[in-house]
């Protein structure tokens, strides 16, 4: 018997068709994968069985029932939950409070009642939550505890995570795998979305793969190796970037960080006195956990963020007090943490490879448009863009924005690039493409300063690995040194190596 | 058994076809003219002869159609500026009291310099009206930059802070000495705008205007600077990351902006009424807004919104002269208009699709 039976799916966007024709059973009682890239119709298919988006066609059934689920407040009603990457908590509002929001019993709030009542369910669901905290006060892996438990305080049967673990450090990860099976011996259905293996492998009891909107299959996770699963979701054997072990071990050191301190948007301590240093040829590696500064030193290294104090050298030339323009004047490729904001979405493909440069397009004030045009169809072949010169920006895929800005600093031969989450959001060809590029300008010899919440992408990439914790760096390894588990010690503050 | 029922939808699309747009001010004239029917009934006149009178007899003699270049002429200028900011992603309102700034430069050396030969002076007072509004926009331009202050807040109040201050001027120092209305002196013969064409109100302003617009044209699509104005306005992190000043160039579009509002004034001044008085402008700097907007911030957008304004501020005087209906619904036609063809706009970015 399944508890959902999603049948003959088809869900189109304009042109784009993101689910076609797809069937998903979820039987009760078990942790089910829904795996695929990105893109691949993962999250279109599970806002669908939420009421986010209504299907062209076909059938829902919800234990046996056909259904018709036309808004989260339906889905909710037929025991179906989700958690989503952005979770919908009011800070300011305690965990008691964001629980009950919306499924409030009359008009008054007794704060006690509801705290009584949301830590007997927390204790029923075995989920260790205090319900008088604050949600201001917790950290990632509470919150998400307090989205699922959201979710099973309104009865819900069916659990819809997507992407879960992506906000974790490892060890939160091993918390929220113990929850999902302790919920499930208790007859409670998982959807788990993901597109890591090794995750799927270990906690799922089957797994639905998607590929380009369609049914690959669905199979018992037993028996499947992470190579064969990863072939039906990419459709190849094998993926990935090989990195040649470090050659340049004797290289100048190219660019030299100093102290650097800086603060964040609220004026609080981002960055203590982070030293640093990238050779000729070397991929420098920043793991960490999201929010522990990154955001701030990528700022502070490509000029867009003041630093408080410190000293940042490219080739012993002092940057810090010059423009973002003196830095890129300089030779740092600065490529920004979030695609969005580092382009101008309603200029053209043309003019946002431009925008960096305009000096030199200018004659006495006036834009040379066909040097521009010229520059902008030639490194839309170099760097194989797909879209035209003339497309907004805005109307390009994730990664085709991605290459638009690596076309734009890396055609330039920088001495230094500086790189946060380059693959953020990607599917795996853009990846692989991203990180082949990285890999060469590391040939080439210039100094990478990567900084990716991808574990994976570090160890893949990375001569040598820093991690940042709350704006300081904890230690520095060599690749050959660094395995996930000391390094997931290191990015959770509970040692320090130095 | 769903078959008889057509069930259509809303879909966002984000290239809307070419031709689209130039459907959309034919749509919002029969909208308009079916909304507006029921009013001019009660006004008992015949809609379609009202609005024969209101759009085609305009354009059926020379005087009338004159007039419309004539009422487009501030719109021109005013539209051009309101485009300059807004384009830089500053919101400008306060178009109305640049143009006062510029018409008070304009009245106050209109009248100094009469004995100073034309040549001379119409190219001054078009500078001193740039001048002017530009310095009427730096307080609220350096208040944005220097500290976040929200311009759409300040420009706004600072038109009612202009308007006292036109009115303090025209009730004490320049209060007309002979009639003891509240106006400035006739400027001196030197500093009015020539006419274009004999017994008309068609004068240099509408030439100023044109070379405006086509000034605001190569800016934004030939210069470097247009292009960091535009990037600054649709993405300022992006244009900061860039390496493009966004304070420098926001604080330069919004005084250009200002200046181009002043010349608004100057021209008003100077081609129109010949003295500075408190209804100089019948909102035309709040018009502007409208035209920037339905103009989607191009020249040529502009100038032809202000065309199509100036043709509906001639016709509606036409109708209510010829039928003897409230100047008023002129007015409310135009509002009428505005808030169909804005809806147009936000319509043209879906498509209706068969589920």
């Amino acid at each position: 018997m399944y508890i959902v039976d999603m049948l003959g799916i088809t869900k189109t966007f304009g042109e784009l068709v993101a689910n076609d024709n797809v069937d998903f059973q979820l039987r009760k009682g078990e942790i089910h994968a829904l795996l695929g890239e990105n893109g691949a119709g993962k999250t279109t298919l599970m806002r669908i069985l939420y009421g986010l988006y209504r299907p062209d066609t076909g059938i829902i059934k919800v234990a046996e029932q056909p259904v018709e689920i036309h808004s989260p407040k339906d889905a909710i009603a037929n025991g179906i939950g989700m958690v989503t990457q952005h979770f919908a908590l009011v800070p300011p509002l305690s965990v008691a409070e964001n629980i009950v929001l919306g499924n409030t019993d009359g008009f008054v709030v007794n704060r006690a009642v509801i705290e009584e009542k949301v830590g007997a369910a927390a204790h029923r669901f075995g989920i260790e939550i205090d319900p008088k905290s604050l949600v201001r006060h917790l950290a990632v892996g509470q919150r998400q505890r307090v989205e699922i438990l959201k979710a099973l305080y309104r009865n819900a049967r069916v659990l819809i995570l997507d992407e879960p673990t992506a906000v974790l450090v490892p060890q939160e990860v091993d918390a929220l795998f113990e929850t999902l099976n302790r919920l499930k011996a208790d007859g409670l259905s998982v959807i788990f979305i993901s597109h890591k293996l090794h995750e799927v492998t270990q906690i799922t009891d089957r797994v639905t793969v998607l590929r380009d909107g369609k049914l690959i299959g669905t199979v018992d996770t037993k028996g499947m190796s992470q190579s064969q699963l990863a072939a039906m979701m990419v459709g190849r054997e094998t993926f990935g970037v090989t990195r040649k072990d470090e050659q340049h071990q004797q290289q100048p050191v190219t660019l030299h960080i100093d102290n650097l301190c800086a603060k964040n948007d609220q004026g609080m301590p981002a960055l203590t006195n982070i030293c640093l240093e990238v050779k000729a040829g070397e991929i420098l590696g920043i793991a960490g956990v999201g929010g522990n500064g990154q955001k701030e030193l990528a700022e502070t290294l490509c000029g867009v963020r003041e630093c408080a104090s410190g000293s940042i050298q490219l080739e012993g030339k002092e940057l810090i007090g010059q423009t973002p323009a003196g830095f890129t004047q300089a030779g740092v490729g600065r490529i920004p943490e979030d695609r969005h904001e580092g382009m101008v979405g309603d200029l053209t493909v043309t003019e946002n490879l431009a925008l960096e440069h305009l000096n030199e397009y200018t004659r006495s004030g006036v834009l040379d448009h066909k040097a521009i045009r010229n520059r902008a169809e030639e490194l839309i072949r170099q760097f194989q863009i797909k879209a035209r010169p003339n497309d907004p920006v805005r109307t390009l895929s994730g990664g085709n924005m991605q290459k638009v800005l690596l076309a734009r600093v890396l055609s330039r031969d920088p001495k230094a690039v500086i790189v946060p989450q380059p693959t953020r959001g990607l599917d795996v060809g853009a990846t692989d493409y991203v990180r082949q590029q990285l890999l060469e300008q590391r040939d080439r010899g210039a100094a990478i300063l990567l900084i990716s919440e991808d574990l994976d992408e570090i160890l893949a990439l990375s001569d040598r690995i820093a991690v940042i914790y709350e704006g300081e760096i904890v230690g520095i390894l060599p690749a050959g040194e660094a395995t996930p588990e000391r390094l997931g010690l290191l990015m959770s503050g509970a040692v320090k190596e130095h | 058994m769903e078959t008889s029922r057509l069930r259509l939808r809303f879909v966002k699309t984000d290239n809307p076809p070419v031709w689209v747009r130039p459907l959309i001010p034919v749509l919002a004239l029969v909208v308009t003219f079916i909304l507006t029917s029921a009013l001019i009934f009660w006004a008992n006149a015949n809609p379609f002869e009202t609005y024969y009178h209101f759009l085609i007899a305009p354009l059926t003699n020379k005087v009338s159609a004159l007039e419309i270049l004539v009422k487009a002429t501030p719109l021109m200028l005013t539209g051009a500026a309101v485009t300059f900011a807004f384009a830089a992603g500053y919101y400008n309102i306060g178009a109305e009291g640049q143009l006062f700034a510029g018409a008070i430069a304009a009245a106050g050396l209109g009248v100094a310099m009469k004995e100073v030969p034309a040549f001379i002076t119409i190219p001054t007072i078009v500078i001193a009206g740039f001048a002017a509004g530009m310095l009427w926009a730096t307080i609220p331009a350096l208040l944005k930059v220097k500290l976040q202050v929200d311009e759409v807040v300040t420009t706004l109040l600072l038109n009612s802070v202009m308007g006292f201050i036109v009115s303090a001027l025209l009730n004490g120092p320049w209060r007309d000495p002979n009639s003891g209305w509240p106006q400035s002196p006739e400027i001196g013969a030197s500093a009015i705008f020539f006419k274009l064409i004999p017994r008309s109100r068609l004068n240099l302003g509408f030439v100023i205007g044109l070379l405006v617009i086509l000034v605001l044209w190569f800016v934004l699509t030939r210069t470097s600077f247009g292009l960091k104005m535009r990037a600054v306005g649709l993405g300022k992190p992006a244009a900061r990351f860039a390496g493009i000043h966004v304070g420098r160039t926001t604080l330069i579009a919004a005084l250009v902006s200002g200046g181009i509002a002043g010349i608004a004034g100057v021209a008003e001044v100077a081609g129109i009424q010949y003295h500075l008085i408190g209804d100089l402008s019948a909102g035309y700097g709040y018009t502007g807004i409208i035209i920037a907007t339905l103009g989607s911030l191009n020249a040529v957008g502009v100038f032809i919104a202000s065309l199509f304004f100036g043709l509906v501020d001639a016709g509606a005087q036409t109708v209510s002269r010829v039928l003897g209906v409230p100047v008023y619904l002129g007015e409310v036609t135009q509002a009428t208009m505005l808030l169909v063809a804005l809806g147009f706009f936000l319509l043209q970015r879906y498509r209706l699709r068969r589920m």
